[in-house]
């Protein structure tokens, strides 16, 4: 059964159809990416996928069961994360509380026991900050876990990210353009990371990014958006030289 | 092995004191309801600084859920509990009055879920307004000219209890995962829905806690003054919060006690300048919010306010 399935999804604002018709099969495991020109509905199928924006119509089902109408936290708690493609920090606050915020919904104490500081709160807390450094670990953030989220390099804010995103036990993962920004060096080795992680945490990804050589290198499958229709899928090989792709990208007459 | 053994030492002292000093006269009566102000402003100023400061809303309308707890508490101990009974009942009394604010907490938090900034805080100014204008249209309490015949039930020891809770309730919940669902709703609110945290318990949370302390103060102060009317409690006294609020500074329960205690102090030292006095708070505030914005402890925390653990694992985390 796949784990993700979008069907006939549509969205629009005011009276602008950003998305239309958006559909979606996603096998547990799959790494899928989703390319296309600016503006052409990309993050706006990622906002309504974890609820930020209710479809105007359309299904989005996780193990078969529908999300559309749920708060987005509520789906999160599903096992949906995602980063941002600008950086959307809690800039403030320390980088291991970016962390621990992701916890939020493992927390079983009640508040009365936060009040009392019970054995059962100071346990379940000692947990949390165990499971944000390893996290941090993983992501050589640790040096970092007291610093202010804003004072981090860009690379690390990215990184930093994913970590939140992935402190809340994914299964699938919706990284919006990560390789923005990155320099090549940078790029190799986040696709070496997303690869890693994909593995290691048995995840599932959904990939937007303008970066060929990410999207071509890592995906197995490529959905190309333009003006919020579908108008090629397939693999990396087929999209290179599908000829509405480049007239998408390239304009009429190249192909 | 309890690293900081010299705090409880020191709060048992002060509370000894507490007790000592009005007993023997050492502090005259003067001098004791100036400390009384300080603490019940303490407890005001926290409170608030839990919605304004670690929330990031903009709540203006505190002196309404006052209002509540200072009426509820002055008709239980009028009213309902023989007189004799007062300084018996009198914690249970105010926590009721803390509960009647909880409950109007509650209502005003729903419509956080859909508005903030300014909205909200025109939200809170009209709850503010509404309190007021009910308690002045209910004669049977006494209607504009105000409810009285409560007894002196409130002491410095009593005042110094309740701050004491106020910080430490304040404190162990800021430090906990509702309490940094809070502060992630400050600092982005779509980012942290989208990490799990549902938003709309936490606001609930924040508005319920604060109202109740909110309450109790009002609860504590009725019982100083033995007198309340409805223009005790208008947005002039909320106004008064915020500026103590911001003064000691936003996410700082530090900053509020030093906020409050500054200026409640400095208020009654400026007596002598008469109705100029009402002039230094706002242009104090002005100049503060000039020359620096996030107030005198803005986002910091004192060292012995952090929990124990927390002090203990961030310095493993370093090491």
């Amino acid at each position: 059964m796949p784990l993700l399935q979008v069907r006939g999804l549509t969205h629009y604002f005011g009276g602008l159809k950003a998305v239309a018709n958006f559909n979606l099969d996603l096998e547990p495991g799959e790494l899928v990416g989703i390319i296309g020109p600016n503006g052409a509905g990309k993050t706006t199928v990622f906002n309504l996928i974890t609820g930020v924006y209710r479809p105007t119509e359309g299904q989005i089902l996780l193990d078969g069961h529908n999300l559309v109408g749920l708060q987005p936290h509520a789906i999160t708690n599903k096992g949906i994360a995602r980063t941002f493609q600008t950086i959307r920090l809690f800039k403030d606050l320390s980088v291991l509380d970016n962390v621990r915020i992701a916890c939020y919904s493992q927390v079983r104490y009640s508040p009365l026991a936060a009040f009392l500081h019970t054995q059962r709160f100071r346990e379940e807390e000692r947990q949390t900050r165990e499971e944000a450094l390893r996290l941090l670990d993983i992501f050589n953030l640790r040096r970092y876990a007291q610093a202010q989220a804003k004072n981090l390099p860009y690379g690390e804010q990215r990184r930093l990210e994913i970590a939140r995103a992935l402190a809340t036990r994914p299964r699938l993962l919706l990284l919006d353009e990560p390789a923005a920004g990155m320099n090549p060096g940078e790029i190799q080795r986040l696709m070496e990371l997303i690869q890693w992680l994909r593995r290691e945490f048995q995840l599932t990804i959904i990939l937007i990014e303008h970066q060929m050589r990410v999207v071509m290198g890592i995906c197995e499958r490529i959905q190309v958006l333009d003006f919020g229709e579908t108008i090629a899928e397939g693999k990396p090989k087929e999209i290179q030289n599908h000829p509405r792709v480049l007239e998408a990208y390239l304009g009429k007459g190249v192909a | 092995m309890n690293r900081r053994w010299w705090l409880p030492l020191i709060l048992a002292l002060l509370f000894l004191l507490s007790i000592l000093l009005p007993h023997f006269g050492i502090l005259n009566l003067y001098l004791q309801q100036v400390l009384m102000y300080v603490g019940i402003n303490i407890i005001l100023t926290i409170s608030l600084n839990l919605v304004n400061g670690y929330m990031g809303e903009f709540s203006v309308g505190h002196a309404g859920f006052m209002a509540i707890g200072a009426y509820i508490s002055s008709l239980l101990t009028v009213w309902v509990f023989p007189k004799s009974w007062g300084p018996f009942v009198f914690p249970l009394v105010l926590i009721l009055g803390g509960l009647g604010a909880a409950l109007a907490g509650l209502i005003v938090a729903f419509p956080s879920f859909k508005t903030r900034g300014d909205y909200l805080a025109i939200v809170t100014l009209a709850f503010n307004m509404i309190i007021k204008s009910v308690l002045e249209n209910i004669e049977a309490i006494g209607g504009p000219r105000g409810f009285m015949g409560m007894s002196k039930l409130t002491n410095v020891a009593w005042v110094y209890v309740w701050v004491l809770i106020t910080i430490f309730a304040i404190r162990n919940f800021v430090f906990s995962a509702y309490g940094r669902g809070i502060l992630s709703i400050r600092e982005d609110e779509v980012a942290a829905e989208l990490v799990s945290v549902n938003t709309r318990q936490t606001k609930i949370l924040a508005f319920v806690i604060s109202s109740f302390f909110a309450g109790i103060a009002g609860g504590l102060f009725a019982h100083v003054l033995q007198f309340i009317n409805p223009r005790s409690f208008t947005i002039l006294k909320s106004t008064d919060v915020l500026v103590m609020v911001y003064l000691g500074g936003i996410g700082s329960i530090m900053g509020s006690i030093l906020g409050a205690s500054i200026y409640t102090i400095l208020l009654e030292l400026l007596r002598p300048l008469g109705v100029w006095r009402w002039v230094v708070g706002p242009l104090l505030l002005v100049i503060l919010m000039v020359t620096r914005p996030r107030g005198i402890m803005g986002l910091r925390e004192a060292r012995w306010l952090l929990p124990a653990e927390e002090v203990q694992a961030d310095a493993a985390v370093t090491s």
